[in-house]
């Protein structure tokens, strides 16, 4: 069983020229996973490894710090990507202020150093947590050689994007794609867009378009978004408020991904309520087993 | 016709004015709404401070259900926790008054109230809707403790069989009962004793803070309603939990340590950023010097068994809600085994028990 699940990791489906039709992606089915021993979980749970690019610049110190203190330590590897040196914490100097030219320089530098050691890249701002366990879960059955270009999808005329707040996955088969398409200043120039700049989450699906790689909006088996572009508090509110006579839905999934929006103070809490809180007495049979990062206390 | 060119200028002039004028008045005053509506965020200053007329203009309307969906939960053992409602019944009792129901009591009930054994909440005057009882006092700070007294007495004279453990809360204090009944299991309910966020000045033994929560066992319950027959306790007092704490040593209730297993505080006068972030409470701050243990700000600070927060507001208590029973790291291991660490520790105890016998013994036989 162990062997048909690595089987369908790396070897992949046979058509190389697959294009991906549905727009909604889902997470693996529980009963797949479930019969394998502690110790094929583990080596499972090692199998996919995560790339954590953050885009920061001086003026994000604060949240900079929090991401750092938190949820960035469960990347297999993350990275700060900066606008310029800052003396205070260690990153990859682009030396360019605006962001798509960052995020154009961070995918460059990433794939050209990375290609053979990480098998996903999730980027994301400053403002952004992420709880990169339920990411690995996510794509736990997905095929990192397919073209994958996953997130919060917003649609804007023709062009689907994944939203950037949200936080933005590529497969290294996309990353690799993208890579080849930045030399291209006519399908994927540093100044898009006529009359003024586009934003650079939404440079970069075009860019991809051009490869072949199309959104796609994840969610969990009921339906729910699990890249959120907003707070836990402010989805809450926002639900509540459009429907002020009614008994609404929880918000959001118990396997979120990502949250966006939070002061710095709200990534530590996060962590103590994700990482720590919780009611005694409940467990779960999970199909995989994540460690947690050592010499931390916040987790 | 100079004249009137001079006129249609100064109208001219006049109307570009009034629009500019305008236009900057607009621009302003959004401005500075902005700047008003982030207030410095208010530190409850006194430890006895009770809770102000809300300035939460915008009240939460509707509910929200995060149990709707079972779906996600398919895979969930609960075996435990419900062994344990089972054996460790709580009834909880909510001190609330008739211009919170809507505001803060509903979202208590639609979250958290529904994992006590049993809930009352807990008014000035009885609502058949909600519903409350009535304990036929007035609102206000100077009532509180006579509220409380009231509850007790309520509690004692129409529940008294039904539970083991009897907590008192807020309407703005989340509970998280799962980890209460944790607690409470390694003690009897026939034990003389209570628990809650112990704080040292006034009391020898110390006393609970009111609204982090406290909870009574059975046998400190009934010593506490007969205390007000025998009048071995007064019933004058606008400090609450004070009072109580002071009847409490009176009678002989013990007040318990409810830190967890690690030492580390169960009960909390604040919500959860008021605590993990290191500077956030300045050190010139009452509750430095009002806790009983050493007070630890930062990851140190807060149980992953943690028992209550207080100050909660709406939204916050539904956010609490996901955060605790819904959204997880799949697959993790977490740090904090609460079983693990009290195995390790009685055994390396008894061992040293044993090794301290057997020295004894050899002494004592040469």
């Amino acid at each position: 069983m162990l062997v048909t699940l690595l089987g369908h990791i790396k070897v992949g489906h046979g058509t190389k020229a697959h294009h991906h039709e549905h727009h909604h992606i889902q997470a693996p089915n529980k009963e797949d996973v479930l019969n394998l021993s502690e110790g094929e979980r583990v080596e499972l749970s090692k199998s996919i490894r995560v790339y954590c690019i953050i885009l920061v610049k001086p003026k994000d110190l604060g949240h900079w710090a929090a991401a750092r203190e938190t949820w960035s330590k469960h990347c297999d590897k993350a990275e700060f990507y900066s606008s310029e040196n800052v003396k205070v914490f260690d990153s990859v100097a682009v030396n360019a202020n605006d962001l798509w030219v960052m995020m154009r320089k961070a995918y460059k530098i990433t794939y050209e150093r990375y290609k053979d050691e990480f098998s996903w890249f999730f980027l994301a701002y400053p403002t952004t947590f992420a709880i990169i366990e339920n990411l690995k879960y996510f794509l736990l059955k997905k095929d990192p050689s397919q073209p994958f270009y996953i997130g919060h999808t917003v649609k804007s005329g023709d062009l689907e994007y994944v939203d950037g707040e949200g936080g933005i996955v590529l497969s290294i088969e996309s990353l690799r794609r993208l890579s080849s398409v930045l030399a291209d200043p006519d399908k994927c120039p540093e100044q898009g867009g006529v009359i003024w700049k586009l934003a650079e989450d939404k440079q970069l699906a075009i860019c991809l378009k051009y490869t072949g790689v199309f959104a796609e909006n994840a969610e969990d088996s009921e339906g729910k978004d699990v890249f959120n572009t907003k707070s836990v508090g402010a989805l809450i509110k926002e639900a509540m408020s459009t429907h002020p006579q009614q008994v609404v839905d929880g918000c959001c999934s118990d396997m979120a991904i990502t949250f966006s929006g939070l002061a710095p103070n709200h990534m530590h809490v996060m962590m103590y309520g994700v990482y720590r809180l919780r009611p005694y007495g409940h467990s779960y049979s999970d199909a995989l087993v994540f460690l947690p990062p050592p010499g931390s206390d916040n987790d | 016709m100079a004249s009137s060119k001079s006129l249609m200028n100064l109208l001219t002039f006049t109307f570009g004015s009034a629009i500019g004028f305008f236009v900057c008045y607009l621009l302003f005053s959004i401005v500075l709404e902005e700047q008003v509506k982030i207030q410095p965020h208010v530190l409850h200053n006194d430890p006895h401070a009770q809770h102000s007329a809300d300035t939460d203009n915008n009240q939460l309307q509707g509910q929200m259900n995060f149990n709707a969906d079972a779906g996600q939960h398919k895979d969930e053992d609960k075996n435990i926790a419900e062994g344990l409602y089972h054996k460790v019944k709580i009834l909880c009792w909510v001190m609330t008054g008739p211009q919170n129901l809507e505001k803060k009591a509903r979202h208590v009930k639609a979250t958290w109230a529904q994992r006590c054994n049993k809930v009352l909440f807990m008014s000035s005057e009885e609502n058949k809707d909600f519903p409350t009882v009535g304990l036929e006092t007035k609102e206000g700070r100077d009532q509180l403790y006579w509220k409380t007294i009231k509850a007790f007495q309520y509690v004692h004279d129409h529940y008294f069989d039904d539970a083991d453990w009897f907590m008192k809360a807020d309407d703005d204090t989340y509970v998280i009962l799962d980890n209460l009944r944790w607690l409470l299991s390694k003690y009897s309910p026939e034990q003389p004793i209570y628990f809650g966020r112990r704080f040292k000045p006034y009391v020898k033994q110390g006393y609970m803070s009111g609204g982090a929560g406290y909870v009574l066992s059975k046998e400190a319950l009934k010593r506490f309603v007969a205390a007000f027959k025998t009048n071995k306790c007064t019933h004058s007092s606008s400090i609450e939990d004070l009072a109580l704490g002071k009847c409490m040593e009176i009678l002989n209730v013990e007040a318990g340590d409810s830190r967890d297993t690690s030492g580390r505080e169960t009960f909390h006068p604040f919500v959860p950023e008021h605590h993990l972030i290191r500077g956030y409470l300045p050190k010139t701050f009452w509750y430095w010097n009002y806790n009983y243990y050493p007070a630890v700000e930062g990851p140190g600070c807060c149980s992953d068994l943690a028992v209550s927060f207080h100050y909660v507001d709406s939204v916050t208590m539904y956010h609490l809600e996901y955060l605790i029973y819904h959204l997880r790291p799949y697959g993790y291991l977490y740090r904090y085994n609460p079983d693990l660490s009290k195995n390790t520790e009685e055994q390396s105890k008894n061992e040293a028990l044993e090794d301290n016998q057997k020295i004894k013994q050899k002494i004592s036989e040469s």
